[in-house]
């Protein structure tokens, strides 16, 4: 039961972030009818941007990563956001326009020439500011070509776990803790031990790996490891984890990702503009003759698909800390992945590709989880053949009827 | 004269000579045999190693690149999975070669010269390699073929990627003989191919020969092709395929076919893949990494255009090898001399055109006149 509530948990959280690229893939074939095979790169470049931000200029800022309020979080989103959707411009502006009405061989053929140069562009490296002392790494354009780690801007702890009890620290020894009030440690539970240390600024957690039972204050409780620093007279917290941890990054990247596409779907079925988008994908030609500019309206798109995509960077950084180079097999297959979502869904329609992310998501994690977790992708893929023969055009796609 | 015999002077009229047509056939097959042996000894003894080996991979791409155009430029339908089938048939092809070496020779080492049992096992294996692929292809194809466009597209695209996950699955490979005996029925369903590690020490028979003479198979296969009523039936799919359903053509039927013949040839061009030296064959290779690179060249070379897709499969390999000493910038300034191209030269070298319909056409234009 814990195992399928916790799996569950996973797809909602990996769900959003397919949901969110999936929508940028959608946005796009709406309204131009072709796969911008480049869309996973921008992906990349939300999370590489979101990382030089957040370990090389936040610390410039006088903001210690791992420790920055959640403004600063919003901030690092934000930059990553506006800078991909200035690249998603460029693209369109530079790359794609040329091509209006050229056929669609070409125009994909472009977009992977577009993933391929931001693929290799992307591991590049020219230090632009020199590493200035402890915390302050140097700063490199692009990304280069070796994996770093992510800071944690959201702390890797669970929402749900319950302290137990608090006090002091009545004594420390090798690997063993006295506390000053009394604690029973039930059966089948996993408790940690949070110590502030005087004057340290947040928490260290360690593992409590004593055995079950009854524990007296001033009685030995045998821990992980000792926290730097702690000391009799240091505060404690003891909690115990939850059976199904709700963590606190995937709770961010659920909200984040729910809020967006809030936002998105706000825009689109009520603002004018995306009344224009609604045309435009409806009929470019017919749109063009009612006043909609067109041009405008089609380079907001990709702007908006890109900053989505940027935010899905981001909140995968937040989940998964390693950040591979750009060109990377794993950032294809998240790309793919979403892909795979938006046609499952129907491609070109907003709610099925926030529909199919969350399927593909399911199948992935579930499958991965009870059948094997080695074929994982071999599900995902399956089930894009298997819709595809079934519903040729996704699950809330219209049916097109080709005409003489 | 009887209208009976009149009805059988046309029928000898429409009906091919088989006799002339098996000559023809045997005519061909020498010319292609001699080719290869000309390019073997003659070329092969004036190049060095490094010109050598280019002359491999752009014969590889050669194959692959032509076989994807009856796909993609001739019937206008839209793979992106074709180095699935490149993978099929050289792990299939690579698979025979490598045990059965350990089997006869006990040794994954390649037997010398031209013509040997080694060596006649690796084109056999080639040529089973091929139709593994083509087998892949009836399967991927018959079901999906009802799709258009980019749902096409997507599914071989998918195809590609399950491929490559089904070969890291594969089991480890084992490197001797006694070894393969001893195995275990678990150590050899999934067969042992290597995984994610990798298929090594496969041995390295791909010559200029064979490479050669299959790429002039393969040409020879597609000129024809494009000339028969089949190529022309497939050429009006492209065109429009609501008009071609109209006039009679088997749709699904031909594009069945023209994935399998595509599918056949990119099985063979993996397996002369697999075969080279130094060659570890990994999953990747089935990735769609590779399948674009396929299409490039195809794209690249105009589509249709058979001659193109060959001329503009050499110039890519002899670019990236010359664009090695570029270091990290080379895939930087290849992707944009792509989106370049597209832009400036949308219908690739020569459109649907071959080579001499495009060089040839002041002369050819003045012979009509005279």
């Amino acid at each position: 039961m814990g195992d399928l509530l916790q799996t569950l948990i996973t797809v909602i959280s990996v769900g959003s972030l397919y949901a969110l690229i999936a929508l940028g893939y959608t946005m796009v074939y709406g309204i131009l009818k072709f796969i911008n095979f480049a869309h996973s790169d921008v992906v990349v470049i939300g999370a590489w941007t979101s990382f030089t931000t957040a370990a090389v200029l936040l610390p410039r800022l006088g903001v210690t990563p791992t420790e920055a309020p959640w403004w600063a979080a919003a901030g690092v989103l934000m930059l990553a956001m506006v800078v991909c959707g200035l690249v998603g411009f460029c693209v369109e502006r530079f790359a794609y326009r040329p091509l209006r009405g050229a056929p669609r061989l070409n125009v994909l053929i472009t977009a992977i020439g577009v993933s391929l140069f931001f693929q290799n562009f992307g591991q590049l490296k020219y230090e632009v500011l020199k590493p200035d002392g402890p915390g302050k790494p140097a700063m490199s354009l692009p990304f280069g070509a070796q994996p770093q780690g992510m800071p944690r801007l959201v702390g890797s702890r669970a929402l749900n776990d319950a302290t137990v009890s608090r006090g002091t620290l009545a004594g420390v020894d090798g690997a063993v803790v006295r506390l000053s009030e009394g604690v029973s440690l039930e059966e089948r539970r996993q408790y940690s031990i949070r110590v502030t240390p005087a004057g340290a600024p947040r928490a260290i957690e360690a593992m409590v790996v004593a055995p079950a039972g009854r524990y007296e204050p001033g009685q030995d409780l045998r821990v992980g490891f000792m926290p730097a620093g702690a000391a009799p007279g240091s505060a404690y917290a003891l909690v115990r984890s939850a059976r199904v941890p709700i963590q606190l990054v995937d709770v961010a990247i659920v909200a984040t990702a729910g809020l967006l596409m809030v936002l998105l779907q706000l825009l689109v079925y009520r603002t004018k503009f995306g009344m224009a988008m609604r045309a435009v994908s409806f009929n470019t030609t017919t749109a063009s003759l009612m006043g909609v500019a067109v041009n405008r309206v089609i380079s907001l798109t990709f702007v908006l698909g890109t900053s989505l995509a940027a935010a899905a960077g981001f909140l995968y950084s937040l989940k998964y800390v390693t950040l591979q180079q750009t060109a990377h097999q794993g950032w294809v297959l998240l790309g793919l992945k979403a892909f795979v979502a938006a046609v499952v869904g129907g491609i070109g329609n907003i709610q099925g590709a926030v529909l199919g992310g969350f399927l593909i998501a399911f199948v992935e994690q579930f499958g991965a989880r009870y059948i094997s977790s080695d074929l994982r992708d071999v599900y995902v893929f399956g089930v894009l053949i298997l819709v595809l023969l079934l519903r040729p055009t996704g699950i809330l796609g219209s049916t097109v009827r080709e005409k003489v | 004269m009887s209208p009976v015999s009149k009805l059988d002077e046309q029928a000898a009229l429409v009906m091919p000579d088989r006799g002339r047509a098996a000559l023809n056939a045997l005519v061909t097959g020498l010319a292609c045999i001699a080719a290869a042996l000309l390019v073997h000894f003659v070329v092969g003894s004036m190049v060095g190693p490094f010109v050598t080996r280019i002359m491999l991979d752009a014969g590889v791409m050669i194959i692959l690149a032509v076989s994807l155009n009856i796909v993609n430029g001739f019937t206008g339908q839209f793979s992106i999975g074709h180095a699935g089938f490149m993978a099929v048939g050289a792990y299939v092809a690579a698979g025979i070669t490598y045990y059965s070496s350990l089997a006869l020779f006990g040794s994954y080492q390649a037997q010398t010269g031209l013509i040997s049992v080694g060596s006649l096992i690796f084109a056999a294996s080639a040529l089973v390699g091929g139709l593994a692929a083509a087998g892949a292809g009836w399967v991927v194809g018959l079901p999906s073929l009802r799709l258009r466009g980019d749902y096409l597209a997507i599914v071989t695209l998918g195809f590609g990627e399950i491929v490559r996950v089904l070969l890291q699955q594969s089991n480890p490979q084992l490197f001797s003989w006694d070894e393969t005996r001893a195995a275990s029925l678990k150590e050899l369903v999934p067969p042992p191919l290597g995984g994610a590690q990798g298929f090594q020490s496969i041995p390295t028979y791909t010559s200029l020969f064979w490479v050669a003479l299959f790429v002039a198979i393969t040409l020879v296969f597609c000129f024809r092709l494009k000339r028969s009523s089949e190529g022309r039936a497939m050429l009006s799919i492209r065109e429009d395929e609501i008009a071609a359903q109209a006039m009679g053509v088997n749709i699904t039927n031909l594009k069945v076919r023209a994935f399998m013949f595509a599918s056949f040839f990119a099985g063979v061009g993996g397996a002369l893949y697999a075969h080279q030296l130094g060659t570890a064959l990994r999953p990747t290779d089935a990735g769609f990494a590779r399948s674009f690179e396929i299409l490039i060249a195809v794209v690249l070379g105009g589509l249709g255009s058979i001659s193109g897709a060959a001329l503009a499969a050499v110039l890519l390999t002899v670019a990236s090898a010359l664009m090695i000493e570029l270091g990290p910038w080379r895939m930087v300034l290849y992707a944009l001399a792509l989106i370049l191209i597209m832009i400036f030269r949308p219908g690739g070298l020569f459109g649907v055109k071959e080579a001499w319909e495009v060089f040839g056409g002041l002369w050819r234009r003045k012979a009509v006149a005279r």
